[in-house]
């Protein structure tokens, strides 16, 4: 027996709707066995990942905050793979926009200076994250270095030098000797939505940046360029359009959108600038991007979803004792199933069943 | 004296994961697939061969059950990318999301655990040779595995007819799928070739580098042995010595912030890294119009039957 | 070791037999129900359009494709194959159209993959000599693939079947990458392999050459079998028709077109090429006026692929005087800016180069017409009229396809084509540089594109044509240039251009007393 892909006449838009519901479905099936073999009940397991968060309104808010950052971070990713530039240097450059900003936070602390701090620090992050994302994509444009190499190293890099700031030139004098800044002044501070909650403005930034890529990739020349030059690169010259340019353009924005979520990270819901600034939302941040099949619409459910995860996953070990290593897991295995269900949009799968058995072998 | 000999013993072991996970990879790459995973299954190696060898106090049961975890992860990847024909790139990036989390999960039982680490050969009158004797006779059996094992790469793809019929697919797949090779199968067994060396090369940190398992403990060793691949031009040969100058690199960095020159320690700690992206630029500047790399490399195939 | 001498039985009962071979693709029949019969010391021919089902039917036959229903008879007894190598063994060898190369492995290395490997690869270097030896086919063994003509690609992939000392041969399309003369050098190989008893599958949509070169023609359609007879009593418009199913239009080329003022112009045009593999242009000049069609003959891979990009704007060229475009220096503007100067493109490569395979009709149209028409307002692209370039194109170029707007790549090569020429004549340009406008596609499609390419002619545009095809050339051109080793020759009046001048031009041989002469004059 033997699994065989069939190329489809044309992709399948159905399937492109309804490929991340087999995902996660598949994904939910393969976490149960795994919570079995943890000795976890699946049922009241799942219900706490998925169902509980959904359930007061302490989680929904933290959801909301949590997918904030993912969901920026993945728009901006998602230009870069649309384009088949392929940034996964994402946390290194939330780290660096999050360093950049805490510089005018810092340097401002206990002055009188007033409210143009925060949009400053906001702006500071965001080119800091472009300038960042544009080493690597310089590399490959100019010297033709692999983007993916050259861009992960310097997540590295980047959080040495946060690691370096904080426990030296930054640290605050009154923190006990903690790696950490002091708290930052109101004024350098994202304010808050909600009174009393933890809801703050960078879930508006985010919901219109997720709408002015929607605009940019269905609507204009330059979101059509971005997608033909990453799905047919030789036709994208014939068609007079420039795949350099494009890959710095698309690392620029994608590096400026992971600056401006890890500034806002920092000046938010943290409050100062610290070592573990991120769980990871970087790399996250891909996930989200391919379970929202590179679409604005797509990736801001997606990022919901992922945060859902990760309060889930804080709960679960709290209720359950089931490591925090398990979202991880999960969200690996996720993006195997969406990655194997894509594949169904373009291709039909069909088992064959050798019917002959034929003595000498292939090659 | 016995500064010089303990530098070089230990860039010989740090350098040995790394040309263990390349040599793998190059084989994977030789064959057309890219497996951007090396990290992923290096770290789940790390974490098996440590629960391995704890469990059982074997050192040689540990390095199987990483080169077992790592097999098994890059067959995911295969069947992901070879059976579904999906892009290898974001494959690859899954498979290192999946092994950071299930290194964590597999060693979470095993933090803060020590065992007696990979004994070093001891042959005596030839490793009591003052100067030279512990560097030649004097390491653990992986340094000198890993050797035996580039060797054997060399040898297989030049040498002998599958490694020629692995080249070919790495060359042109539809050519050799028309002369009636499988190359999903060949293919197949590279892959699960680089995972392997890629979980024995995770196994060596807890068994013979440093006696215990932190996660995250390769610390983006499996990066850099992709990047090395592409610092060899692919070729076994160069492999070696672009290992052995990032070992060298990594502990120099080490000793200088050992000695305490006055540089952060996290900027030295940087140097690995850093080191990595000029190399990656140098190296593909030189190669400016001509590359070196398997023609179908990263590339999908689904045949037609 | 040329033993294969017919013994009584192989005469009496064919070498090879399919009885009901039918091969399907879902709900497509690619082979549908084909019964053929092939004889020892026989060279048949195996004709049909684009898409009729002949790939289908010779990868079957050499076990790389697995038949859906029917069977194959091999010397009378049933025959299943696992796979090309169970062929070979068996004594079936092929030759590919798109060859089965390694470009970055040695010629040794590639005849030693197509063998199974029995022996050291020291004795099969020696046999590679001697077999290429006796066949007048030589080769160095040594040499890297890429490094080579088409032509000697093509060498190591007989000498590489022969090496098996097959009793069956398989040769897809072997001179379509091949000059006249060295056409001829392979047919004395065929005759040579014939009188040693061998049988010879032949595919090939030359008729002039299937009716000098074939004792029996099976012709195909739409995966059928629709006859089987002797070429050399049909006429190649008899054959045409069997093929095609009706009659061909003839191609008109129309009042006569008036010649005006230069719209395309070179000037000592040089490049390096920007991949190590490719072809170095050097001094290539040419004038083009209005009304006039200018073919650009030339085996492949001698610099066409880089003219094209040169002449498009896909490259650059440091000094603007080398390409003029209506007037305009343009060799430094990018291929949008030379679309604005009137100049329109069609790619050889329909799929990945002319189109973005998997992106819609309408998304192809915004492609290339994005600069020049109201496609794009502000940055905004305008749906309503992307897609009417599509309805346009479809009327007037009679594009058949299942829905209004779908994807480049589920329409058939012909239908691909004529949407892309379409795409271009449509914006009325006044300089068209169209690369094999009618490669792979069926003859009712070429027949239209042609026409169109003269139509555009004779409304005062001019048109460069590059193809291989010296036919096509001869039916559409004014005159011929011939392109060898990234050089062009001066043009010949098509209706002095013989295949015996253009071939030997193809070949290279008189480009040496060119220069002389071009230095004396200088």
């Amino acid at each position: 027996m033997q699994l065989v892909l069939e190329k489809r006449a044309e992709r399948s838009n159905t399937i492109a709707l309804v490929s991340p519901l087999i995902a996660i479905g598949l994904t939910i099936v393969t976490m149960s066995i795994l919570f079995v073999i943890l000795g976890k009940n699946p049922i009241s397991a799942l219900i706490v990942y998925f169902i509980d968060p959904l359930t007061d309104a302490y989680s929904l808010q933290e959801i909301a905050v949590k997918a904030s950052p993912l969901v920026m971070i993945a728009i901006g990713l998602s230009l870069c793979y649309l384009a088949n530039a392929w940034n996964i240097g994402a946390e290194g450059q939330f780290l660096i926009g999050a360093v950049a900003g805490s510089w005018l936070a810092v340097k401002t602390q206990g002055t009188d200076a007033g409210f143009w701090v925060l949009p400053a620090m906001l702006l500071l992050g965001a080119v800091a994250g472009a300038l960042y994302a544009l080493i690597p994509a310089i590399c490959k444009v100019r010297f033709g270095a692999s983007e993916i190499l050259t861009s992960l190293m310097l997540v590295y890099v980047a959080d040495l030098l946060l690691d370096y700031l904080v426990r030296g030139p930054w640290r605050d004098p009154a923190g006990f000797n903690f790696p950490t800044t002091a708290e930052f002044d109101p004024v350098a501070t994202v304010p808050i939505l909600v009174e009393g909650g933890r809801l703050h403005l960078g879930a508006i930034i985010t919901l219109l940046i997720v709408a002015a890529a929607a605009v940019l990739l269905g609507r204009t020349i330059k979101g059509f360029e971005i997608r033909v030059v990453g799905a047919a690169p030789r036709a994208a010259r014939f068609g007079g359009f420039n795949a350099n340019q494009l890959i710095l353009l698309t690392f620029a924005v994608s590096g400026a959108l992971a600056g401006l979520a890890g500034i806002i990270e920092v000046a938010g819901p943290v409050g100062h600038l610290q070592p573990g600034i991120s769980p990871g939302y970087g790399f996250t941040a891909i996930i989200v991007a391919f379970l929202g099949r590179l679409n604005p619409i797509g990736i801001l459910i997606a990022g919901l979803f992922l945060a859902l995860t990760f309060i889930g996953g804080e709960q679960a070990q709290i209720a359950m004792k089931i490591p925090l290593d398990v979202t991880k897991v999960f969200q690996g295995i996720l993006l195997f199933y969406v990655l194997a269900c894509d594949s169904l949009i373009l291709y039909r799968f069909r088992l064959v069943f050798a019917s002959r058995q034929v003595s000498s072998g292939t090659g | 004296m016995e500064l010089v000999e303990a530098i070089i013993l230990s860039v010989l072991a740090a350098s040995t994961p790394l040309l263990i996970a390349a040599t793998g990879e190059l084989v994977t790459e030789r064959a057309g697939v890219l497996n951007l995973g090396v990290e992923g299954m290096m770290i789940v190696g790390a974490a098996c061969g440590f629960g391995g060898a704890w469990l059982s106090g074997s050192t040689i049961i540990g390095a199987l059950c990483g080169i077992i975890a790592g097999a098994l992860l890059s067959l995911i990847f295969a069947m992901m990318t070879l059976g579904l024909a999906v892009n290898q790139v974001a494959s690859g990036l899954a498979l290192t999301i999946l092994g950071i989390g299930l290194s964590g999960l597999i060693g979470a039982g095993f933090v803060g655990e020590r065992i007696t680490p990979a004994p070093h050969l001891h042959i005596p009158g030839l490793t009591d040779i003052p100067l030279i004797g512990r560097i030649l006779f004097g390491e653990d059996p992986f340094i000198y595995l890993s050797l035996a094992l580039i060797v054997a790469v060399w040898w297989f793809l030049y040498r002998t007819r599958p490694g020629l019929v692995l080249r070919a697919c790495g060359d042109n797949h539809v050519s050799a799928h028309a002369l009636g090779y499988p190359v999903l199968r060949i293919r197949t067994f590279a892959v699960m070739f680089g995972g392997a060396c890629a979980g024995l090369a995770g196994a060596y940190l807890p068994l013979a580098y440093t006696p215990f398992f932190i996660p995250g403990m390769t610390a983006g060793r499996g990066w850099i042995a992709l990047a090395l691949v592409v610092f060899a031009s692919w070729l076994p040969g160069r492999l070696v010595i672009g290992a052995y100058l990032f070992g060298a690199v990594t502990i120099l960095q080490l000793h200088a912030q050992g000695a305490g020159v006055g540089i952060p320690s996290q900027f030295m700690s940087a140097l690995p890294y850093l080191a990595t992206v000029i190399v990656l630029v140098l190296i593909s500047r030189a190669r400016t119009g001509g590359s070196t790399a398997p023609a179908a490399l990263g590339t999908v195939f689904v045949p037609d039957r | 070791m040329l033993n294969s001498a017919p013994d009584l039985h192989s005469t009496e009962t064919p070498l090879l037999q399919t009885v009901g071979l039918t091969k399907r693709y879902g709900d497509f029949l690619a082979n549908d129900r084909v019964d053929i019969e092939i004889w020892p010391r026989q060279i048949h021919a195996l004709l049909g359009e684009n898409g009729a089902g002949k790939s289908t039917l010779v990868k079957t036959i050499y076990g790389l494709i697995q038949p859906s229903e029917g069977e194959m008879l091999w010397q009378g007894k049933r025959m299943i194959l696992s796979g090309p190598s169970e062929a070979r063994s068996r004594g079936i060898g092929m030759v590919f159209q798109h060859f089965s190369l390694f470009d970055n492995l040695t010629v040794a290395e590639n005849v030693a993959l197509g063998l199974d490997g029995k022996e050291t690869f020291k004795d099969m270097s020696a046999r590679l000599e001697q077999v290429s030896n006796v066949y007048g086919l030589p080769l160095d063994p040594k040499r890297e693939v890429w490094q080579l003509s088409v032509g000697e690609r093509q060498r190591i992939e007989i000498v590489r079947a022969l090496m098996q000392d097959p009793k069956f041969l398989i040769l897809d399309e072997p001179t379509a990458v091949l000059t006249p003369q060295e056409a001829d050098q392979l047919f004395i190989v065929l005759d040579r392999l014939k009188a040693e008893g061998r049988a010879i599958l032949y595919i090939s949509h030359k008729l002039e050459e299937v009716k000098r070169l074939c004792d029996t023609a099976t012709i195909l359609r739409l995966g059928k079998k629709v006859a089987t007879c002797n070429p050399k009593a049909e006429t190649a418009s008899s054959l045409a028709r069997m093929m095609v199913g009706t009659e061909i239009k003839e191609v008109r080329a129309g009042a006569e077109r008036k010649i005006t003022v230069p719209r395309l112009v070179v000037n000592d045009l040089s490049l390096e090429p920007d991949d190590p593999h490719g072809v170095r242009l050097q001094h290539i000049s040419l004038e083009l006026k209005g009304g006039e069609i200018l073919g650009i003959a030339g085996v492949a891979g001698n610099g066409q692929d880089e003219l094209f990009a040169a002449l498009s704007g896909e490259r650059l060229s440091q000094d603007p005087g080398t390409v003029v475009i209506e007037g305009v220096a343009a060799g430094h503007l990018s291929i949008t800016q030379r679309r604005k100067l009137g100049a329109a493109f069609v790619p050889e490569e329909r799929l990945g180069h002319g189109t973005a395979p998997r992106m819609k009709l309408s998304e192809n149209a915004l492609l290339t017409g994005h600069a020049a028409s109201g496609m794009v307002q502000r940055g905004f692209i305008n749906t309503t009229a992307t897609l009417k370039t599509v309805d346009r194109a479809t009327e007037a170029f009679d594009v058949r396809k299942a829905k209004r707007d779908p994807e480049a790549a589920s329409l058939s090569g012909g239908n691909l084509q004529k949407f892309i020429v379409g795409r271009e004549i449509l914006r009325n340009p006044a300089v068209l540089v169209v690369s094999q406008p009618t490669w792979g596609v069926d003859a009712g499609a070429a027949a239209v594109i042609r026409q169109a390419v003269l139509d555009l002619a004779a409304a005062g545009a001019a048109v460069l044509v590059t193809s291989q095809d010296l036919d096509e050339l001869a039916e559409i051109t004014d005159r011929i240039a011939v392109m060898f080793h990234g050089r062009l020759s001066q043009p010949l009046a098509t209706s002095e251009a013989s295949r015996e001048k253009l071939g030997l031009l193809m070949g290279g041989s008189s480009l040496d007393e060119r220069e002389a002469a071009h230095a004396v004059g200088a």
